[in-house]
């Protein structure tokens, strides 16, 4: 009857649905879906990741169709469709990086990790991204960005004391 | 204003271009080849491809034919070497990904790709890497995917956002990543979902249904038109050895332009189904034997004048499906006639016949489709157009892109895919047009009819003035009225008020019947109230609910199974009391096995020849694709014959075509454009306004349900929402007043049948409705699509 499909929305938050409206509301009324990768970031900050439940939640809030919140949330590397772990890691290992010891660290950060890069520590601790292009801070390089914040002229000891202190 | 052109040269040919065009159309136009994947003449353009790249004079580098327009001067060498390398140098990057799998591939044949690796590739690769592999999805019944074979031209997915107006597939990931898919593996629920198989330049994307079955090259493509709605899209049937392998659209810019709905597509499987009837057969005491067609039309015959004789031509009657042909309903008629007054009608499910006088010559809309795509303002009052006529729904939708503004007034939220001006969600239908009425007069000052008075509503809502302020102000409006209140218990005061709104507001009005011929119907004699060729007839015959209603000795029903293609409750008993039922149809089923006496097997759409009138008032012919199946015979030949053996006139056309011109030239004698059954709205008698009960049955015809041949048809009915409509749908907030909850079951009755069916929430309805489609087994004997509807046990809470 109704095409409408049966399918499970989660809720998302008024903070949320109200940081969303801000973004929304600096576009034209018919190009809500320019507030997609506002929506996906706030949404991905506060449940960890973007479950099919959440992104049509999105879709939903943004009145688009989901598959355009698919197609967002799959093109970026910076939004995750599957969980990963509370922090963040991703080492640079485009040119600048590379040439300083990029690659080197990353190796290092794996097998101290016991993981390859793409994918996060089992106690949910960590997640190591697969593949990091350049982050703009050549002049610090190798450099690394942990949740965020970056860490420049990395050593492997400093990189030690700094994976070893997220909780 | 004359179009502006530009000269420019193409391969050394001076040619005019209309200025701003697009490179590649000009050079389809002239009939210059140039290879492409993404490019669709119906679809934006993303020039993704780049296979289409020609050489320039400027830039100094060589540019997609499909993005680039054309410019005063412009030189263009389509063949030089530089294109020509180009050319080469995408097709090499493409095939880098694409499996060498032709040989087991469906698309083998007529595959874009292939032919152009042909003209363009390298008979040796220099990739030696790894190829990428891409994981399938399931998308229903309907369409087979094979996705590593996909070479991103995303046609599929403009086809979805633009035309189907309902996005399904999309581009996931990036780079050498990109997928092409639902991400969450839906079946693709568009009723337009099929055509993404013919946009597939690859295979991809393949038919489901005919997968395997056959090599292109091996088909012979014969014309035929689709048989299921009246939009009369025009379609190809690929035949191998005698056997319909599978349809795809015949382009026609002026119908179906190069689209098909998916119900036209794979309602041939219901050619092949083992429903069908292959042998003509007679029923006695209670057994069913099979025998010739000599003596099976000898007991038709026999029992019909034996009927007339004894009782009287009059207690005959005649239910003819409404996607008959011309020629059928032709035939049924004169056979009505020469058996001395017996009536005919092919409104099966329609229970209110009142104002049959006022009705136009014939249904439909009168127009050109691209004309009526012009009209400023659509009011569509109960149609589900995408369930009911899907490519009719796709030209709303795309005239509404290009600024028509459109209303809608439902018992339901039909899901229409564009914006509405005014999408109305009212159970009493008779009463919110009332409301319309009432809010026109009040605006025109123009004076109500007499007539009409009682039906004006004490209250009347902003969407009724807002649809009213639209229908006064727009310059040309067209007022729609679908098959939901052609069915409706009042659907007369509903035709009358629209009339009157058409009339004071200058506003085109049209209704929008079911069945393939709903509109020739009219013109051929099926229906009571007119003579062959629509002229208006002062002989009082018996419409399908009085033929019903008193039941009649003996009945001839052609292309119908009662229990699914008519709704009358009494419709069992009738044909149970009947001394003679001689049954026409290609499939046999229970009810059938049950109430006829001789059966003759008929030919299917694709077996037959004949012509039908569409919506637009096109005449539209078809022959035959296939032999017919068994001893089956187009039934225009069985009514032939039954005419003949009973010595009537007009039996002795030796082909459809011969009795489609002698109708023609019949209907042409006839100028009226409206006929003249009424003498104004002063003769009209006073109408008591519609009473909505508690609960109102509503059951719109399901889309892959509508008739005997889309009923058989298994990949059609394996689609979810086929599904879904086998349940009974309420409001969310009617099934908590009663204490319900989606999976618990509700008894109903409606008339003195009850049912017990699994209900579902669904907040597309009007409160106060229950959803129960017909065209199942569950509801089949439940009666009228409209009607007041009991319940009768109310479940604890679970």
């Amino acid at each position: 009857m109704s095409s409408a499909q049966d399918r499970q929305v989660e809720t998302l938050s008024s903070e949320i649905k109200e940081k969303i409206d801000l973004w929304a509301e600096r576009y034209p009324a018919d190009r809500r879906r320019s507030a997609v990768l506002m929506a996906l970031h706030y949404v991905q900050h506060d449940y960890g990741f973007l479950s099919r439940e959440l992104m049509d939640a999105v879709a939903d809030h943004l009145s688009i169709p989901p598959i355009w919140v698919y197609e967002a949330a799959t093109f970026y590397s910076m939004f995750h469709t599957s969980p990963v772990g509370r922090h963040e890691v991703a080492v640079c290992t485009n040119i600048s990086c590379m040439l300083r010891g990029g690659e080197d660290l990353l190796r290092h950060i794996e097998n101290r990790l016991g993981i390859r890069a793409g994918e996060s520590t089992s106690d949910g601790r960590i997640y190591l991204k697969k593949e990091e292009e350049c982050l703009a801070a050549c002049v610090g390089a190798p450099m690394m960005m942990v949740d965020h914040h970056y860490y420049e002229d990395l050593t492997l000891e400093r990189v030690n004391e700094i994976i070893d202190h997220l909780d | 204003m004359t179009e502006q052109l530009v000269t420019i040269e193409v391969d050394g040919k001076t040619l005019q271009a209309p200025k701003g065009a697009m490179l590649i159309e000009v050079l389809d136009e002239k009939g210059i080849y140039v290879p492409r994947f993404c490019y669709h003449k119906k679809l934006s353009i993303p020039a993704n491809c780049r296979m289409c790249l020609v050489e320039v004079d400027r830039p100094p580098k060589p540019v997609p034919a499909c993005a680039t327009p054309v410019a005063d001067g412009m030189k263009v060498w389509t063949r030089s070497p530089k294109a020509i390398e180009a050319q080469k140098g995408t097709m090499e990057f493409l095939l880098i990904n694409h499996p060498l799998d032709c040989p087991i591939c469906d698309q083998g044949g007529e595959c874009e790709l292939q032919d152009m690796s042909m003209g363009y590739g390298s008979d040796v690769s220099r990739f030696c890497e790894g190829k990428r592999v891409v994981a399938d999805e399931d998308l229903g019944p309907l369409v087979a995917t094979e996705m590593t074979r996909c070479i991103h031209c995303t046609r599929c997915v403009r086809f979805g956002a633009e035309i189907a107006g309902m996005q399904e597939l999309g581009g996931m990931y990036r780079g050498e990543h990109t997928r092409i898919e639902t991400y969450v593996g839906k079946t693709l629920e568009s009723e337009l979902s099929g055509n993404v198989i013919d946009l597939c330049p690859v295979g991809a994307l393949t038919a489901k249904p005919s997968r395997f079955r056959a090599r292109a090259w091996e088909l012979i493509a014969r014309p035929s038109i689709a048989p299921h709605d009246g939009f009369g899209s025009n379609i190809e049937c690929h035949v191998r050895n005698q056997e319909l392998i599978r349809v795809i659209p015949r382009e026609n810019e002026a119908v179906n332009e190069t689209w098909i709905a998916d119900r036209d597509r794979f309602s041939y499987l219901g050619v092949y189904h083992e429903d069908r009837m292959l042998h003509p057969a007679i029923k006695t005491d209670n057994q069913w034997r099979e025998t010739s067609w000599d003596e099976a039309l000898e007991a038709a015959v026999e029992g019909l004048r034996k009927i007339a004789s004894e009782c009287g031509g009059d207690q005959i009657g005649i239910l003819i499906a409404p996607g008959a042909t011309l020629e059928e309903m032709l035939l049924a008629r004169r056979l009505a006639e020469g058996l001395g007054g017996a009536s005919i009608d092919h409104r099966l499910r329609q229970q209110d016949f009142s104002q049959d006088a006022w009705m136009p010559r014939s249904p439909g809309i009168g127009e050109t489709y691209p004309d009526f795509q012009h009209r400023d303002y659509a009011w569509i009052v109960g149609a589900d157009l995408r369930r009911q006529i899907p490519m009719f729904a796709h030209r709303v939708r795309a005239a509404a892109e290009a600024g028509m503004r459109v209303s809608a007034l439902h018992a339901l939220d039909c899901g229409w895919n564009f914006e509405l001006e005014n999408n109305w969600i009212q159970a009493n239908i008779p009463n919110a047009v009332a409301q319309v009425a009432s809010a026109v007069r009040d605006k025109t000052s123009r004076k109500l009819p007499s007539a009409l008075k009682k039906l004006m509503p004490d209250l009347i809502t902003d969407e009724a003035r807002a649809i009213a302020e639209d229908l006064i102000a727009a310059s040309s409006a067209g007022l729609l009225l679908g098959a939901d209140v052609i069915h409706h218990p009042a659907f007369g005061q509903i035709f009358l008020l629209a009339r009157w709104i058409s009339e004071v507001c200058d506003v085109k009005l049209s209704l929008l019947p079911e069945g393939a011929n709903g509109t020739g119907a009219w013109l051929a004699g099926a229906v009571p109230h007119r003579e062959i060729g629509g002229f208006s007839s002062d002989v009082s015959r018996l419409d399908a609910r009085a033929m019903l209603d008193s039941p009649r000795a003996a009945y001839i029903l052609i292309g119908i199974e009662p229990d699914m293609d008519c709704a009358h409750e009494a419709i069992g008993p009738a044909l149970k009391q009947a001394r003679h039922v001689v049954t026409i149809h290609s499939f046999m089923n229970d009810a059938l096995r049950e109430f006829s006496h001789v059966a003759l097997p008929a030919a299917t759409f694709a077996e037959n020849e004949g012509s039908y009138i569409n919506l637009a008032g096109a005449w539209q012919d078809f022959s035959a694709v296939i032999p017919p199946l068994g001893e089956a015979r187009p039934c225009w030949k069985i009514l032939r014959m039954l005419g003949s053996m009973m010595e009537f006139d007009g039996f002795d056309s030796v082909s459809a075509s011969q009795i489609a011109t002698a109708l023609r030239q019949k209907i042409d004698k006839n100028p009226e454009s409206v006929a003249t059954g009424s003498d104004g709205w002063d003769m009209q008698q006073s109408i008591e306004s519609w009473e909505m009960p508690r609960w109102l049955r509503m059951g719109s015809m399901p889309v892959y349900r509508a008739d005997g041949m889309v009923r058989r048809s298994e990949p059609l009915n394996r689609m979810p929402q086929t599904q879904r409509n086998q349940r009974l749908h309420m409001h969310p907030a009617d099934l908590h007043e009663l204490n319900l909850a989606t999976g618990d079951h509700l008894s109903v009755r409606q008339g003195a049948t009850e049912a017990v069916l699994e209900v579902s929430a669904d907040p597309a309805l009007a409160r106060g409705v229950i959803y129960i489609a017909p065209g199942f087994k569950s509801s089949a004997e439940l009666g009228w699509h409209y009607d007041a509807i009991q319940i009768i046990d109310q479940p604890t809470t679970t």
